[in-house]
């Protein structure tokens, strides 16, 4: 297991009750998937917000980046960077900018 | 001391207001969940205490609260809502084939005898029930699988399953509405449906007459005369006197028969009230005079209602799920509410004879619900 960072937005933040970053204990090798199966495991609330319950699919108005690399489109499984794996960079979960 | 309880969802969060039985002074609370769309919230009739809320996003999707305490504090319940079995196809505005998706809750109808139990109206229409106060959901399939499910499709504002009635004097019949599918009634607790349409005409369909494709916005029910609905249609108000099996259209003199909400009085069940609106095209009050119409006749002889009301420069719109009447009794009259568009909620405390605003600016106003409390 390894310490994860994870940024979300505020909305998320205020789902699982949190004010800031979180860490996660995360098993290895550390993925998007691994990361979103420790963030729901940390936080049920937030089941379904990240991405569909029932097609796992991220949802629409999310990215995912991590390194300042959008990391949305690559598969789930796919080891994320050894900055992110180490702590030493964040994962970030970014909502789509628009107003109203 | 009596007292009520309003439970107004909005675009922007849910917000509560409270009053003595007077209804002069009114508390705000809110808004709960600061920033999502509301589109409900709704307290047992068994405790009301317990309250559901339907909190939804476009970017984060659905989540289910639940409050034991009137709503003072809330939890997050299950969100999951799976269709079952094979989802299948419904129309998409093209008319061509679409798959069904969960999108959100429109709608939260707890049961009439157990405040665990709740069923939800969803987008893609469908309905689920929770038996276990919302941790879990589980789809009634036989509306969904009724056989004529390819041929629904969505009203603009998405393909919505938005109003269910429950029969108070028969728990098992249960009577709901979808845009724009039509309207259905179960007699065996939501195994199997029957669409109740026969009556109505939609020019809008290739078939105005049509067994589905209607686009119902709402029916209300009396508890004293369950086998009497009134409908507000896309166009046209229509009543049925025998549970749906044939409607007949009771616009009659309304200035525009176009409209979202319909509700009937608490202790007159044959006065029913309406906002009309001015047509499809145009979603707001005829002439920009907000006016809700009131028929002691059970339909076609209307009345217009404008006093506390504005009566000039007034382009809001009261959707379907906006109004609420209270069971109040002040001399013989309850408490009418409906919300606004533009963030109003008004209230009469005389059966429509006149009314004030409680609030002005709340965000725009998708639902209003009404606890009567002892």
């Amino acid at each position: 297991m390894v310490n994860v960072t994870v940024v979300m937005p505020y909305h998320l933040r205020n789902l699982a009750k949190v004010t800031g970053d979180v860490q996660l204990e995360v098993c290895e090798p550390v993925t998007t998937r691994a990361i979103l199966d420790a963030l729901e495991v940390r936080f049920p609330t937030l089941l379904g917000t990240v991405r569909d319950q029932v097609s796992g699919e991220r949802r629409a108005f999310l990215r995912f980046f991590a390194c300042q690399q959008d990391v949305s489109f690559e598969s789930v499984d796919a080891p994320l960077p050894e900055a992110v794996a180490c702590g030493a960079e964040p994962f970030m979960i970014v909502g789509a900018i628009a107003g109203g | 001391m009596s007292q009520v309880r309003l439970l107004v969802g909005t675009r922007k969060g849910a917000f509560i207001l409270t009053s003595d039985g007077k209804r002069q002074d009114w508390q705000v609370s809110g808004p709960h969940f600061a920033g999502w769309e509301v589109y409900h919230v709704k307290g047992s009739p068994v405790d009301p205490n317990r309250l559901y809320a339907s909190q939804s996003s476009s970017w984060f999707g659905q989540v289910m609260q639940r409050s034991n305490d009137a709503g003072a504090t809330w939890e997050a319940v299950g969100n999951k809502f799976a269709y079952e079995g094979h989802t299948g196809t419904h129309q998409w505005y093209d008319g061509t084939p679409h798959p069904w998706e969960f999108k959100r809750v429109w709608h939260l109808e707890p049961s009439l005898s157990d405040p665990d139990t709740v069923y939800a109206g969803v987008e893609d229409a469908a309905m689920f029930r929770s038996t276990d106060a919302g941790t879990t959901w589980q789809e009634l399939t036989g509306l969904r699988n009724h056989g004529t499910g390819a041929q629904w499709m969505p009203g603009a504002g998405g393909m919505g399953l938005h109003t269910i009635v429950i029969d108070p004097t028969n728990h098992q019949r249960i009577f709901i509405a979808i845009s724009a599918a039509g309207a259905f009634r179960t007699e065996d607790g939501g195994q199997s449906w029957t669409p109740i349409t026969k009556g109505l005409v939609s020019d809008f369909m290739p078939n105005p007459t049509a067994e589905v494709g209607h686009c119902v916005h709402r029916i209300a029910q009396h508890p004293a005369k369950p086998n009497t609905l009134f409908m507000q249609k896309h166009w046209h108000v229509m009543r049925t006197d025998n549970s749906g099996d044939q409607w007949t259209k009771v616009s009659g003199n309304l200035p525009t028969d176009f409209g979202f909400v319909i509700d009937v009085h608490a202790h007159a069940p044959e006065t029913i009230y309406v906002v009309p609106i001015k047509s499809d095209s145009l979603h707001f009050p005829p002439d920009g005079k907000l006016t809700v119409y009131r028929s002691k006749t059970g339909g076609n002889e209307w009345e217009a209602l404008t006093k506390g009301l504005p009566q000039r420069d007034c382009y809001v719109n009261v959707l379907r799920e906006a109004m609420a009447i209270d069971q109040l009794d002040d001399k013989g009259e309850c408490g009418i509410y409906f919300g606004t568009t533009g963030g109003q909620v008004y209230f009469s405390p005389d059966g429509g004879d006149s009314w004030s605003a409680i609030v002005r600016d709340l965000p725009a106003v998708l639902s209003v619900e009404v606890q009567t409390l002892a």
